[in-house]
């Protein structure tokens, strides 16, 4: 019993710490956005849907309501490019994770580290160098026009291209490392004996690795897409800022347009679509997540 | 005689693919390096080499201050995340409820999860509904939040390979439980708090989008402040202060990563 106490009484002050500023922060964000829009940014009363509406209607000045897509577009456009980013991520990680199973263990060592590296690099510097080769006068431009490839500069910014390549390159660690410690475990005699069953490397990997590594590629999906589809700075940097995703439309709202309500909103909805995806794919997949 | 025989762990083609994506990991970070050296204005092309943007950053007092309110926030967080999470560490591995176990993990793990601009301006409204105004200290605590679970991982893999024999021992011996930690098990999970520290120190370092939209006047950090920059237009000094905080980064993320593997192999 004095075990139980000691267990509850150590494991409290970081669960009230969790549940005070991050359950309880989503809980009045919710509210937020059930509230009217301050004169002066932040939200006042009385309670109004005005927010939600505001995501699928424009309101015209006799107070009628138009049907409007322009939200729903930068709602589509963002899943299309998070669920983008994630395949392109499946697509480079899981051979890369195959790669370095299939390493020696030294040299796994330091393929590991040289993945989880740039995790730890500011996502800020990372989007940043983008900027330096693509832009007009950057780098590819110098070496197309130095090379004679092109004769002026080729516009390579502010693109959904741009943008894709930016969250590729934030967010594939997080596919890799969850793919590789599922496909560590699998056992060389599978493999060997897919061979000596005459399967060649091609359907081997389609036959047995890929079917082994499905627990991690999924769980590498949701880690690349849930922070995808809010992401900021990929659309902000190399998108312009004029090309919007949810991330940034978000930040404007706290920012220059100062509509707290309508922010919150967004951000509420970017929640549920997140924890909708989470729902499903566990749900689909939870024994294989945890690796039962 | 000719052919090698068949091995299965020589995948080929998958070398020259997996050296291409280290390639496009690495190349773009090198470019923001080597042309923070650069003496020319021009960002991108290359005019003879001097340290002279590093000296522009460190004459810049703005700069100053904002690697000053970086490294309070990351030092407060780290320490007040690695504590919070090695007590939680701790409480899970004696506790005896598998279904509030799973309830707590599900808690930590939260911030991984949830996209950071709902953390964002989660916490946004949060503090502005309560009034909240502490200065640097919002973004203490905000930043302690998403620390957590890079404080608690290493710590929880540790204890959960330690097994709990040693401990017992010393409770043969007459320890009372404070002893036991103090004595025993303290010095063995040191290593994992240290990377787990650091590793949360990292984590506040890299954070930008929460700062942004948290930090008041006088309370950016560097990140936020080379934001800025950004938005004013591409100059060298970003380059060479980009270079700086990268450069910290990941010393700390290696010697964090270096004690970890060391404790490991033993």
């Amino acid at each position: 019993m004095i075990r139980a106490n000691t267990s509850i009484a150590l494991q409290a002050p970081l669960l009230a710490t969790m549940i005070v500023f991050m359950l309880l922060p989503m809980g009045v964000a919710v509210i937020y956005s059930l509230l009217t829009n301050g004169a002066f940014g932040g939200a006042q009363l009385p309670f109004t849907t005005a927010a939600y509406r505001q995501l699928l209607f424009l309101e015209d000045f006799d107070g009628s309501l138009l049907f409007s897509t322009a939200y729903l577009q930068i709602a589509f456009r963002s899943v299309w490019l998070a669920s983008a980013t994630v395949l392109a991520c499946i697509a480079i990680g899981l051979p890369l994770a195959w790669y370095i199973v299939c390493a020696s263990p030294a040299k796994r060592g330091w393929m590991l580290l040289l993945v989880t590296l740039p995790f730890w690099i500011n996502t800020l510097i990372r989007t940043y160098c983008w900027v330096l080769i693509l832009r007009d006068e950057g780098l590819l431009n110098f070496g197309l026009q130095n090379v004679g490839l092109t004769a002026r500069y080729i516009q390579f910014l502010y693109n959904d291209f741009a943008i894709l390549l930016g969250m590729v390159y934030t967010f594939l660690p997080f596919m890799v490392l969850p793919i590789y410690s599922v496909l560590e475990r699998v056992s060389g005699s599978v493999i060997e004996a897919s061979h000596d069953l005459y399967a060649d490397r091609l359907t081997t990997f389609r036959r047995i690795v890929w079917p082994l590594s499905k627990p991690g590629v999924v769980a590498g999906s949701l880690l690349v897409f849930a922070p995808a589809l809010g992401t900021f700075l990929a659309p902000d940097l190399l998108g312009g800022g004029k090309r919007l995703m949810i991330g940034s439309l978000i930040q404007l709202q706290f920012t220059s347009s100062r509509n707290w309500p309508f922010g919150a909103a967004l951000a509420v909805v970017v929640s549920i679509a997140v924890l909708l995806v989470l729902f499903l794919m566990v749900r689909k997949n939870f024994d294989k997540v945890l690796g039962r | 005689m000719s052919a090698k025989p068949f091995n299965w762990r020589e995948p080929r083609g998958l070398g020259l693919f997996s050296v291409g994506v280290f390639l496009f990991l690495y190349l773009p970070l090198l470019v923001i390096v080597i042309f923070s050296f650069n003496t020319g204005r021009q960002v991108t092309i290359w005019e003879g080499t001097s340290l002279k943007w590093y000296a522009s950053v460190f004459a810049n007092r703005d700069i100053g201050v904002a690697l000053r309110n970086s490294l309070v926030v990351a030092v407060a967080a780290m320490v007040l995340s690695t504590l919070l999470a090695l007590a939680a560490a701790l409480g899970l591995r004696r506790s005896a409820n598998a279904r509030t176990d799973k309830v707590t993990l599900g808690l930590i793990l939260l911030p991984l999860v949830v996209p950071e601009i709902v953390v964002a301006v989660a916490t946004l409204v949060f503090f502005s509904g309560i009034g909240l105004k502490l200065g640097l200290g919002n973004l203490t605590i905000a930043h302690t939040v998403f620390c957590i679970p890079f404080a608690f991982l290493p710590i929880q893999a540790r204890l959960s390979s330690l097994g709990n024999d040693i401990e017992d021992a010393g409770r043969d011996l007459y320890s009372d439980e404070w002893q036991v930690f103090r004595r025993v098990t303290l010095p063995l999970l040191m290593p994992a708090i240290l990377s787990g520290a650091m590793l949360a120190f990292a984590a506040s370092l890299d954070d930008f989008l929460i700062s942004m939209l948290l930090a008041d006047a006088g309370q950016t950090t560097l990140p936020v402040y080379i934001y800025g920059m950004l938005r004013v237009g591409v100059t060298p000094d970003v380059n060479a202060v980009s270079t700086l905080l990268l450069v910290s980064s990941v010393l700390i993320v290696l010697l964090a990563l270096s004690i970890q593997y060391s404790f490991r192999k033993k």
